[in-house]
């Protein structure tokens, strides 16, 4: 089996920030939040070549860690890093020669380039000829629906624009190896779709290309993803298919509920049964959103009668197949939002 | 990797790598900056104004000069003048001396904007890509990263170079400045070898300042004003030698910065030896543009070492990617 991305063990620290004798004295809290983090914490992965494989953890996971080190943006603290069968820490050469990087909310580039120059220059960086990265850049600005703004400077783009950009900088320069860290992050849902379609067809099209994508949106990574892993606080908690993750909460059950704005929800995780839990505001319509992941139905009337008596009214009730959210739900503990 | 494309490593490949990667970084200095025509008015019009203060500093201490001399009764120097060709010879040295003071100014001037891209643009510029997020998607390429640096400097050349000479013809015609060029394949060699040793210098504090981060604002702060003085920008640096007690040890200093000697060496080549009594000069044309290699290749291998080491200590302390980290 060949791999195109394989960790072992490996581990990150960040050491935090040093004290100076010229800085303020640290508040107890902030002294807490300036101390070393483990970003990584023994990770081990196999990524197959040709396969896209999906990173799914909330904010300070451990996943953008994880894509520097792979992309030798940062050196692991312990444990070994394989790219293309090449060490990140010994031989990054040959890793650089085969892979790109693309994170959602990038500002990246020059304001005073067009689209096409400035993805133009970054190609020169990995040595694609000119004319071949310009014939490039036109298809695929064609596919990303980006040519009517070749010629548009960068600061003028939209951030759906730019991104598509900097998506285009991700392929011109014929990658084997791509990581999207959060590609589609605050794009419409037609920029999204575009996007979304070129990576799987870039995967599945052609032979010995990979992508590593990480996403905040389990739907986009259900869709997309041959496999998932799930990682929190730096560790993997699962790694499998899509499907085969949602088969192995299947035995639980999964309820949605649609409620008044409520504001104790400690007392959920107290009732016989309920495995987790977790809600979502919806300010603007005074609501909650309350997803429960269950044993059995046994423990509904209990969660409802909790619910009324702290004076809500339950709108919806509904009972739902497992997905990739209350897989992450049941293993994280928490939603991602 | 069994299906994936086959990369080439050879030194052939290697080499036109770095060389698109070069052309590549140096493209946005080149063609993005001169898209905003502003960069005329702010650039090449204003420093101007900087050079026509000491120009017009200069034209009143000639004109003192020449009024004490056609004055009554007719000073030469600290004596009287003793006859009418005495004071014809003062009256031409005091002329000759003002014009190439003048162009000492109009040199220096241009050479200012050298040192300001050098300190603001070329050594800061690692910080700012960082801060922009361009220095991760840098240094994830495969390009060398004195190509990089290489290519940044050369940018600043070209850029800097359009400017120096706008600035250097607006200030021949406003100030009529006039040049002697004997000998213009050692001008030549002295202008490229300065610009090499100072883009040099400012391709090491490049590596510096990723390792400083914000801090290293205040060393571009304070080695703007100082410089343009110990470095003799706006006079012949060979005045401060003959300043009893400080004027040698600032000089001196000064003259670690290539443009000093750069600028010495310029302005030999564009006055004649001869300008100011031959005495306000520090060495040689030859023995300058020798220090001048010198400083040049000792810059060069500097900067590749600190930044290689730069980004080996920022990749292990995680300061390479995000100003975050």
């Amino acid at each position: 089996m060949s791999y195109a991305v394989e960790t072992r063990d490996l581990t990150r620290v960040f050491s935090g920030k040093k004290k100076r004798w010229w800085r303020r004295k640290p508040t107890p809290d902030e002294e807490e939040s300036l101390g070393p983090v483990t970003a990584l914490d023994g990770v081990s992965l196999q990524i197959r070549e040709g396969e896209l494989f999906g990173l799914l953890g909330p904010n300070g996971a451990g996943k953008t860690t994880l894509i520097k080190i792979l992309a030798t943006l940062l050196l692991p603290t312990s444990g070994q890093a394989l790219v293309a069968g090449h060490d990140v820490t010994k031989d990054p050469f040959p890793i650089r020669q085969r892979i790109n990087m693309v994170s959602g909310g990038e500002t990246s580039g020059y304001g005073l380039l067009t689209a096409r120059e400035n993805i133009w220059m970054f190609s020169q960086f990995y040595g694609v000829p000119s004319k071949v990265s310009k014939a490039r850049i036109d298809e695929l600005m064609h596919i990303f629906g980006l040519w009517d703004k070749r010629d548009a400077k960068v600061r003028m783009l939209s951030t759906g624009q730019r991104q598509k950009m900097n998506m285009i900088r991700g392929f011109v320069t014929g990658p084997d190896i791509l990581f999207l860290d959060e590609p589609t992050l605050g794009l419409d849902v037609n920029a999204a779709r575009v996007i979304r379609e070129y990576v799987m067809n870039w995967v599945r099209g052609q032979a010995g290309k990979t992508v590593l994508l990480t996403s905040h949106y389990m739907a986009e990574a259900d869709q997309m993803c041959d496999r998932i892993a799930i990682i929190d606080k730096g560790r993997i908690l699962a790694c499998d298919t899509p499907a085969n993750l949602k088969r192995m909460i299947r035995t639980e059950t999964t309820f949605q509920l649609e409620v008044d704005t409520i504001r104790d929800t400690t007392s959920f995780m107290s009732l016989q049964g309920v495995k987790n839990f977790s809600h979502k505001d919806d300010i603007s319509k005074n609501r909650s959103h309350l997803t429960f992941i269950l044993e059995d139905e046994g423990p509904v009337a209990e969660i409802l009668s909790s619910i009324t008596s702290q004076g809500a009214k339950v709108h919806s009730l509904q009972k739902s197949e497992p997905t990739l959210e209350d897989v992450f739900i049941s293993m994280v503990g928490r939603g991602l939002d | 990797m069994s299906v994936a494309t086959e990369r080439r490593t050879d030194l052939r490949y290697r080499v036109g790598l770095n060389l698109r990667a070069v052309v590549g970084r140096s493209y946005p200095r080149i063609v993005g900056a001169n898209r905003e025509p502003s960069w005329i008015f702010f650039e090449a019009f204003l420093p101007l104004l900087g050079i026509a203060a000491y120009v017009f500093i200069y034209q009143f201490f000639g004109l003192q000069a020449t009024a004490a001399i056609l004055g009554n009764p007719p000073m030469c120097g600290d004596h009287v003048c003793a006859s009418v060709a005495e004071q014809n010879q003062y009256l031409a040295a005091v002329n000759a001396n003002t014009n190439a003071l003048i162009a000492s100014v109009v040199l220096g001037g241009t050479m200012v904007a050298f040192w300001l891209n050098v300190l603001w643009s070329m050594a800061s510029q690692l910080y700012w890509e960082k801060e922009i997020g361009n220095l991760q998607l840098y240094m994830m390429a495969p390009m060398n990263r004195m190509a990089l640096l290489g290519g940044m400097a050369v940018g600043g050349m070209v850029m800097t170079s359009m400017r120096a000479v706008s600035t250097l013809v607006a200030g021949i015609f406003v100030f009529g400045v006039i040049f002697q060029v004997a000998n213009p394949l050692l001008l030549l060699a002295v202008f490229f070898a300065t610009l090499i040793a100072l883009y040099g210098l400012g391709m090491m504090f490049a590596s510096l300042y990723l390792l400083w981060g914000r801090e290293a604002w205040n060393l571009s702060a304070l080695m703007e004003e100082p410089i343009f003085f110990s470095s003799g920008f706006y006079f012949p640096l060979g005045g401060l030698f003959r300043i009893p007690g400080w004027g040698p040890a600032v000089a001196i200093a000064g003259s670690f910065i290539p443009a000093s000697i750069g600028l010495d060496a310029l302005r030999q080549l564009t006055l004649g030896s001869t300008a100011f009594g031959g005495s306000l000069w520090i060495f040689s044309v030859t023995t300058e543009l020798e220090i001048l290699v010198g400083m040049a290749v000792l810059f060069l291998i500097l900067a590749r070492y600190c930044l290689a080491y730069l980004e080996t200590l920022a990749k292990r302390e995680g300061k390479l990617t995000s100003r975050h980290q």
